[in-house]
């Protein structure tokens, strides 16, 4: 009896691998300096923009007050003027017209994916569709100066061969995959219980896709609507091929226009001299469509945040 | 009052309606992607020959090709992959697996959502004002790798995290409780089970990079290169010996901007060009998107937690 106190058993020897080996903590700072590297990218990307931008605003021809509320954009050929409000104008109005085609179009296939369709079709269908945003959008722009200019010219006879009509419809093709996916993801997320709910209610599919599901999934939707519309603003290639190139201050979207993209593509495209003011140019220009994506951005995180339903 | 089979009925119409325009939008947009794929081919196919693959680009229409374009996407993706898919698994692997939730981690985090919607052209300036200028790299292969390296990299490591959070928590509790150290446990079971969803991610990426043109055209890529970069170990007409990396700075052009100097040129004898390179991109994006879809459908199939 006087055994019955059992002795603890002596651990066994750890092996050599357990505890803060110099080699375990070596790859975890290599695997942070990695994660942190991201940072560094953002930091250069402010950095080069800021610092060329400032740059571009000493130049003596150039006023942050002109560049702001100007009206006229003219970097390269004089009189030189520094209004950067025709850019921005054709950035909208390029990016108003996708968003006409994609969110409609988006979010009714999202709905259809998502409510309607049999499992089998959704899981084909998804991934070609978003071929469509797979596409290179210099092919695209090909796509819209060969075949979609053409096309529409013959319908409206007085269309000019370039504009932003074209552009933006082509965008908006190309942004739909970006709604129609994240907006489905979103909604096959709620919970089948509200369906369910709705069901016994006597309710239809559609109107329990309307007015259960969709509010339910409404943070992920608005998400997939600034990420859209984020896409759009900084679209590039399709606009420098069927928007027109020549800035112009104008909400008609039939006429030709320049983007802010399609401005810095231009000007690259040329031999300008490092530190001269069309250089420096592109930079502010930069700096202009990095603040209006970063603001889509972030509104998209907070939609995200604030409309979180928690199930 | 209407009554209750009026109103079912009436919904059923609305659901029936519905239906048929959610299918109808679906098969339009899929229409317009054949259309631009008929048009590619309809216009580009009578350029696409084995000439058009071997001939450099030209001034003379009968004779250019894609041949320098082609081997610079190459090299380019080269240095892409090569940088991007260890940083980019690292950090994925890092914020995933080692970060504690802290105020570093959370900026991290949100840092790079915020890049993922960064526009590429953003990454071109950045590229054109640090690294060719500031870092004197050139406009060279390995400035354009390096820069869609930058641009593709949130896309790894968000691929990365995901893969690595379909992975079980028992997993990992089972190897702790085996003694294993934390980097054992990453290596020996956590990457090679999230291997499938980290290689379709890489490959997706990949696929964005090759079609990338603005960027490229930032950092001044040029549009006519009549040589290949050297080959490494070779000999240069001169006799000069070339060492192993020196191809990473020559200059270097890529499908995308090679097609979008022929598309500037439209309504000359080019515009066949352009249509012929597109037909060879969208090829490189199809296989490499089928390719993914086939990776991710196989892993889905074989593992069952």
């Amino acid at each position: 009896m006087s055994a019955a106190v059992a002795r603890p058993v002596d651990p066994l020897p750890l092996p050599a691998t357990v505890g803060a080996r110099p080699v375990e903590r070596l790859l975890e700072v290599g695997l942070l300096l990695a994660a942190v590297f991201s940072i560094f990218v953002t930091a250069g990307i402010v950095y080069v923009l800021v610092y060329d931008s400032i740059l571009f605003f000493r130049q003596p021809q150039v006023t942050v007050r002109e560049f702001l509320t100007g009206r006229e954009w003219t970097p390269l050929f004089e009189p030189q003027q520094f209004g950067i409000m025709p850019l921005v104008s054709g950035t909208l109005v390029t990016t108003a017209v996708a968003l006409v085609v994609a969110m409609p179009v988006g979010t009714i296939i999202a709905i259809w994916l998502s409510e309607f369709a049999p499992h089998r079709v959704r899981e084909s269908v998804k991934p070609v569709l978003e071929l469509l945003s797979a596409v290179p959008t210099v092919v695209y722009g090909y796509f819209a100066i060969s075949f979609v200019g053409p096309g529409l010219q013959s319908i409206f006879p007085g269309l000019p061969a370039f504009n932003m009509l074209i552009a933006g419809l082509v965008m908006g093709v190309m942004i739909v995959p970006y709604v129609s996916s994240l907006s489905e993801d979103a909604m096959r997320a709620v919970p089948m219980i509200l369906r369910e709910g709705s069901y016994a209610m006597g309710a239809n599919r559609l109107t329990t896709a309307l007015r259960v599901v969709f509010p339910a999934a409404i943070s992920g939707i608005a998400a997939a609507y600034t990420l859209a519309m984020s896409r759009a603003v900084g679209e590039t290639m399709i606009v420098a091929i069927a928007a027109g190139g020549k800035p112009n201050l104008t909400i008609d979207p039939t006429e030709a226009a320049a983007t802010i993209t399609a401005y810095i593509v231009q000007v690259s495209q040329g031999d300008l001299p490092h530190r001269s003011v069309g250089y420096e140019s592109i930079f502010a220009a930069g700096l202009t469509l990095f603040v209006m994506t970063l603001g889509f951005n972030l509104l998209g995180a907070f939609l995200r945040r604030r409309f979180r339903q928690v199930y | 009052m209407d009554d209750l089979h009026t109103i079912i009925r009436r919904g059923q119409l609305w659901d029936r309606a519905f239906r048929w325009t959610g299918a109808g939008l679906t098969v339009l947009c899929l229409g317009v992607l054949a259309l631009l794929l008929g048009d590619l081919v309809y216009e580009g196919a009578r350029r696409l020959d084995w000439s058009f693959i071997t001939n450099y680009p030209s001034y003379r229409p009968e004779r250019a090709g894609i041949l320098s374009p082609l081997v610079g996407s190459l090299l380019v993706m080269i240095v892409t992959g090569l940088t991007a898919v260890p940083l980019g698994i690292a950090a994925g692997v890092y914020l995933e697996e080692y970060a504690r939730k802290n105020w570093f981690t959370t900026i991290i985090e949100i840092n790079i959502s915020n890049l993922a919607g960064v526009p590429s052209i953003i990454y071109g300036l950045m590229a054109l004002g640090l690294l060719v200028y500031q870092f004197r790299l050139g406009t060279s292969i390995l400035t354009g790798g390096l820069t869609l390296a930058m641009l593709i990299l949130p896309i790894v490591i968000v691929a990365t995290r995901e893969a690595l959070r379909a992975i079980p928590q028992y997993i990992r509790e089972a190897a702790y409780a085996l003694g294993a150290t934390r980097w054992q446990v990453v290596s020996n079971h956590l990457l090679p089970y999230s291997m499938g969803g980290i290689a379709t991610g890489v490959i997706i990426a990949l696929s964005r990079a090759i079609g990338e043109t603005a960027p490229l055209v930032t950092i001044g890529a040029l549009t006519y290169i009549a040589f290949l970069p050297p080959a490494p170990f070779s000999v240069t007409r001169e006799g000069a010996s070339v060492g192993p990396t020196e191809w990473l700075m020559s200059p270097f052009t890529v499908l995308p901007i090679q097609m979008f100097n022929w598309v500037s040129r439209a309504g000359t004898d080019f515009a066949a060009h352009a249509a012929a390179t597109g037909i060879v991109l969208m090829a490189i994006t199809l296989t490499m998107n089928a390719v993914a879809i086939a990776v991710r459908y196989r892993v889905r199939r074989r593992i069952k937690w």
